[in-house]
């Protein structure tokens, strides 16, 4: 975007239009204790090649994935991303953020969603999936209003404590103006209890919100969970990682209602926390209370195949305060990068990624879990992910293997809503992820630095029982 | 069906009273103005509705809009064939088109409402 500045020549001309003499006199208006009555306290400006070797330094001050060890968990993960992506969605054609107005102009754009969609239904097992939405959490949300449209029931939501704190967060704000009570089931064994989950539901409740593997990496009873939603007359809503499609049950094998993802997995990269990709997928006859952009096909007037948008009638350009969602784009970009990479993929690599990802991430823990003072948290079977409990705290835990060269984490003890699953050991918890992207000699030197650290630094305070 | 017994609102949906009973639809005019119908929701039997409240909608491909309750009662019937056979709206209206059936408690409610000739009016005089 161009920086618009004003002149010396500009600013007179724009006072003498309106009859002022000066800027002084055009601010007089604003009360003086309000004004500041010095200049702005910023340096002042560089020259271009100035400008250029501070950005250099700040940029070399900079780390990602490609030139640490990655095993960072919490709902971005540092999944391989083929070149192929980056080729095909940096084209021309596609290098746009938004679907046009006149969508159906950009038979290309839809296209590409369209099969985003197929992609997402052959993934979760829906019958119909939109043509995504912003990211995660907000897909948590959009869910959420929508099961309580289905039901008819706008009184009470119940989220399991493992959903991803965050999540909980932005539901907790999209609630916050409805009058609508957010219950949350503490779960503190790792996942949650089927019976005390069955018990707290009741024919008020709108929806069980279940998050598949937890926030903390292991697997809940996710038939079971859904299966109690729905003996009440509530929805099941799944929020799932996509990557573990290769090895579980789909959501809609599972029972659930509406599942919904963060797609940040499927060809992303990390990119300091967004732009990432909300994915929606749902069961056909709740359709009509679906959010965002649904594309179709059909036949233009020559028989030829074309793409449209469907079930714009209750968008927000049509139906306004009535629509069934503010949302009215999607993250096609984004979108776009999911689709070639489960192209790419195809379902044999998803499973290979997804099996690679297990087998590498169950090697980690049993290694982690043999060195002194660093424990399994839950002995809940495990996807990718897994929480380890270190005997102190456990930032310190990750400051040691980031020195190593190593990142893990984050600490859950930064997570005020967790504390109530966590309990005393919140701030001895750490996440712990690993991908196809590590080796077996990486997983084995983190091992191994982490073992002359703990042996050599141990204090009584670390080889004491948990707090 | 004989329209001099029905009941009109001036957002186009009729009401014809049986007793304590009151069966509700949308008239030709709307059904006509809507287009094609693609999808029809409706209450749930049981649903307490006050007159002008929303007991559902109706979309068509160019619009989704409100159905309003002419009157206040409680949902004592659906017609459940209807979503599966839009159909019925275009061709009988008045009758396989009806939507709801309200059990009411204050009949004198509809005395309020207009009739066949101010209806007529009303759609002559401001049509959408």
């Amino acid at each position: 975007m161009a920086y618009l500045f004003n002149t010396p020549e500009d600013i007179r001309s724009m006072l003498e239009t309106i009859g002022v003499e000066s800027i002084e006199e055009f601010f007089a208006q604003i009360p003086a204790n309000l004004q500041l009555d010095r200049p702005l306290d910023i340096p002042l400006g560089l020259s271009e090649p100035e400008l250029e070797t501070h950005l250099r330094e700040l940029a070399a001050a900079s780390h990602g994935t490609s030139s640490r060890v990655c095993l960072m968990g919490g709902g971005v993960y540092d999944h391989f991303i083929p070149a192929a992506v980056d080729e095909i969605a940096s084209r021309g054609e596609f290098y746009t953020a938004y679907t046009p107005y006149q969508a159906e102009a950009s038979q290309g754009s839809l296209q590409a969603f369209f099969e985003f969609q197929s992609l997402i239904c052959q993934l979760t097992g829906m019958d119909v999936s939109n043509a995504s939405l912003y990211e995660g959490g907000t897909a948590v949300s959009e869910a959420v209003f929508m099961a309580m449209r289905v039901t008819r029931r706008d009184g009470r939501v119940v989220v399991l404590g493992s959903l991803h704190p965050e999540y909980q967060q932005i539901l907790e704000t999209y609630l916050g103006g409805l009058g609508c009570q957010l219950d949350v089931i503490a779960t503190p064994d790792g996942a949650a209890d089927v019976q005390i989950v069955r018990d707290s539901l009741d024919t008020e409740t709108s929806c069980l919100v279940i998050q598949q593997p937890n926030v903390f990496g292991a697997l809940e009873e996710l038939e079971s969970l859904c299966q109690a939603a729905h003996d009440v007359g509530a929805l099941a809503i799944a929020s799932f990682d996509p990557i573990s499609l290769g090895l579980l049950k789909s959501p809609a094998t599972c029972g659930a209602d509406i599942a919904v993802a963060e797609g940040q997995s499927l060809g992303i990269p990390a990119q300091y926390g967004g732009p990432y990709l909300g994915i929606l997928a749902c069961r056909h006859k709740l359709v009509r209370q679906m959010p965002g952009r649904l594309i179709g096909q059909t036949l233009d007037r020559k028989g030829r195949r074309c793409f449209v948008l469907n079930l714009q009638a209750r968008e927000q350009h049509i139906r306004r305060e009535k629509a069934t969602s503010n949302i009215c784009t999607n993250q096609g970009l984004l979108a776009l990068r999911a689709t070639v990479y489960l192209a790419l993929l195809g379902r044999q690599g998803l499973r290979d990624v997804s099996e690679l990802c297990c087998r590498k991430a169950h090697y980690a823990a049993e290694r982690l879990g043999e060195l002194p003072g660093l424990e399994l948290m839950f002995s809940r079977p495990f996807f990718k992910e897994f929480t380890l409990r270190y005997h102190g705290d456990a930032t310190e835990l990750i400051d040691r293997a980031a020195t190593a060269g190593f990142d893990l984490g984050p600490a859950l003890g930064r997570f005020p809503r967790l504390r109530e699953s966590l309990g005393d050991a919140a701030d001895q918890a750490l996440l712990v992820a690993v991908t196809e992207q590590r080796t077996r000699e990486e997983i084995d030197r983190l091992v191994d630095s982490l073992a002359t650290t703990l042996t050599t630094t141990n204090t009584p305070q670390t080889l004491g029982n948990p707090a | 069906m004989d329209r001099a017994n029905l009941k009109f609102t001036r957002s186009h949906e009729w009401l014809r009273l049986d007793g304590n009973t009151a069966t509700v639809g949308i008239t030709d005019f709307a059904v006509e103005a809507l287009t094609d119908l693609v999808y029809i929701e409706l209450p749930e039997v049981g649903a307490v509705l006050a007159a002008g409240e929303i007991f559902g909608e109706v979309e068509s491909v160019k619009a989704v809009s409100d159905l309003y309750a002419p009157i206040s009662g409680e949902v004592i019937e659906i017609n459940t064939s209807l979503p599966d056979d839009l159909d019925a709206l275009s061709e009988d209206p008045f009758g396989r088109g009806w939507m709801i059936k309200l059990a009411i408690i204050d009949t004198s409610a509809a005395d309020g409402l207009l009739d066949e000739a101010g209806y007529q009016d009303h759609c002559q005089s401001a049509p959408h």
